[in-house]
């Protein structure tokens, strides 16, 4: 049972940052899936509220992330996710994972793919496969 | 361009990857911290603490944007939040109550977890603060965990320390019991539009006269006496100053950032500034000194003695300090 304390894997923890763009005020889906990836064992920075793509990007740098969870209720994905996976690139941070979660039509999902949406969950998705796609996304 | 180099220069997507070089103290992080530190030193830091919910994001919040609109000073935030202790994972939601500074280039937020620290901060929050600091950010807010009584390493990391109150909290023996309190440089009463306000401030007042008595003079027969301080300390003393604020609305945010440039000045005239620092320097410098010393002493005793000592220590065949001094000794008992 020897603690190695400078042996940096160990000590490396997924970073996610849990963000809802856009002007829905709905949050408790983005505070269940903050909740699951902590108790997966994962530090979760939340953001709150009626983000900008622009204060997204911001905050996911500052904080070094290495995924970024979308939850977006109010339609307007195919406007804010190009935009937030836009500025990321913009701001070095290209390999950032990028996932959406909430009220996405089944149409839009091969052109949000192609985008470079690492994966999108709608409503009735389980949390096992959230946590488990996000830490292969994080640990990549 | 190395990254010593790129940090000095300012550039953000190198200085985020090196915080979490630090954070995670890996051979990389340690290398810059030791580059970077002829450039540390001229940062001022602030440490902001106090119970759950009084407030302490809000308030660094206001501060951090009166710093940039008033004073035009970088500001960077380190926002501690506790870790899980059974699954070490963490919600860092410090930045919530922070979303007025988002867009302004002069401030870096930086969320982090406790990861197992009992004191208020994360064991590399010191080294995340050294990063800034070199970075040339000109004011470093530290904000702690929502803190109890005992959660005080904030106060030896920085120069100024606030302690934050709100009404309704606790009566006056929570004020004079040891611990928080004591740290304070200067006490913050968020909050102060609500009722109870006026009995948190009064608790306070009392606790810091018994700290600090003050000359009385009064009538006494029709003499006039006067009580002197015992010892009084004419010099080097900083009494606390209490100050209301209403973190929410920014109502006594400017008095509370002259309160803490009045702290500033008082601590370099007096020569605290560089007591302070000198016995932070100490203080971390023990603290890696242990941390080396039981890993390399670790590393020189077989894994199967230590597991051969600990488990004669599990049959109480050995009490800890024996079996700590056989380890140490080197001798088979």
């Amino acid at each position: 049972m020897s603690e190695q304390k400078t042996n940096p894997e160990q000590n490396r923890r997924i970073r996610v940052l849990v963000a809802k763009p856009g002007l829905d005020g709905h949050d408790r889906g983005a505070k269940v899936v903050a909740r699951a990836l902590r108790d997966a064992g994962m530090e979760v920075i939340y953001t709150g509220l009626r983000q900008t793509p622009e204060m997204i990007a911001e905050a996911a740098l500052q904080e070094d992330v290495d995924v970024v969870g979308l939850s977006i209720l109010s339609g307007a994905h195919m406007a804010l996710a190009p935009r937030v996976l836009e500025l990321l690139k913009a701001n070095g941070q290209e390999q950032v994972k990028v996932f959406i979660g909430g009220i996405i039509p089944d149409e839009d999902l091969p052109r949000l793919k192609e985008m470079g949406v690492a994966g999108v969950y709608g409503p009735g998705a389980s949390t096992e496969d959230i946590i488990r796609e996000v830490k292969e996304a994080g640990t990549g | 361009m190395g990254l010593v180099e790129e940090i000095l220069s300012g550039n953000r997507l190198a200085l985020t990857r090196l915080l979490t070089q630090v954070e995670n103290d890996t051979t990389e992080g340690r290398s810059a911290l030791t580059e970077l530190f002829p450039h540390t030193g001229s940062a001022h830091l602030i440490g902001v603490t106090g119970a759950p919910g009084t407030g302490k994001s809000s308030l660094v919040n206001q501060l951090a944007l009166h710093f940039r609109k008033q004073e035009d000073r970088r500001v960077a935030i380190v926002a501690v939040d506790p870790s899980s202790p059974f699954t070490g994972g963490a919600v860092l939601g410090d930045r919530v109550r922070m979303r007025d500074l988002a867009g302004d280039p002069g401030v870096f937020i930086r969320s982090m977890a406790s990861r197992g620290s009992l004191g208020g901060l994360a064991q590399a929050t010191a080294g995340l603060v050294q990063v800034f600091d070199a970075a040339g950010f000109d004011v470093i807010l530290i904000e702690t965990v929502g803190a109890g009584q005992s959660e005080v390493d904030v106060a030896r990391l920085a120069h100024t320390t606030l302690v934050v109150e709100a009404p309704g909290l606790g009566d006056d023996i929570q004020a004079i019991k040891a611990g928080i309190l004591e740290i304070a440089d200067i006490l913050v009463v968020n909050k102060a539009d609500r009722p109870g306000v006026e009995n948190t401030l009064n608790a306070l007042k009392s606790t810091l006269e018994l700290a600090h008595p003050v000359r009385h003079v009064f009538q006494h027969h029709g003499v006039q006496e006067v009580v002197e301080i015992p010892d009084a300390p004419t010099y080097n003393s900083w009494i606390p100053p209490i100050q209301k604020t209403v973190a929410t609305e920014g109502t006594g945010v400017p008095e509370l950032a002259a309160e803490i440039a009045r702290h500033a000045e008082h601590l370099r005239q007096s020569g605290d500034w560089a007591a302070r620092e000198r016995s932070r320097l100490g203080s971390e410098l023990d603290a890696m000194l242990q941390e080396m010393l039981v890993t390399r002493f670790r590393e020189s005793v077989p894994e199967a003695r230590y597991e051969e000592v600990l488990e004669r220590v599990f049959q109480r065949d050995l009490a800890p300090w024996e079996a700590v001094k056989i380890l140490l000794n080197g001798n088979v008992k």
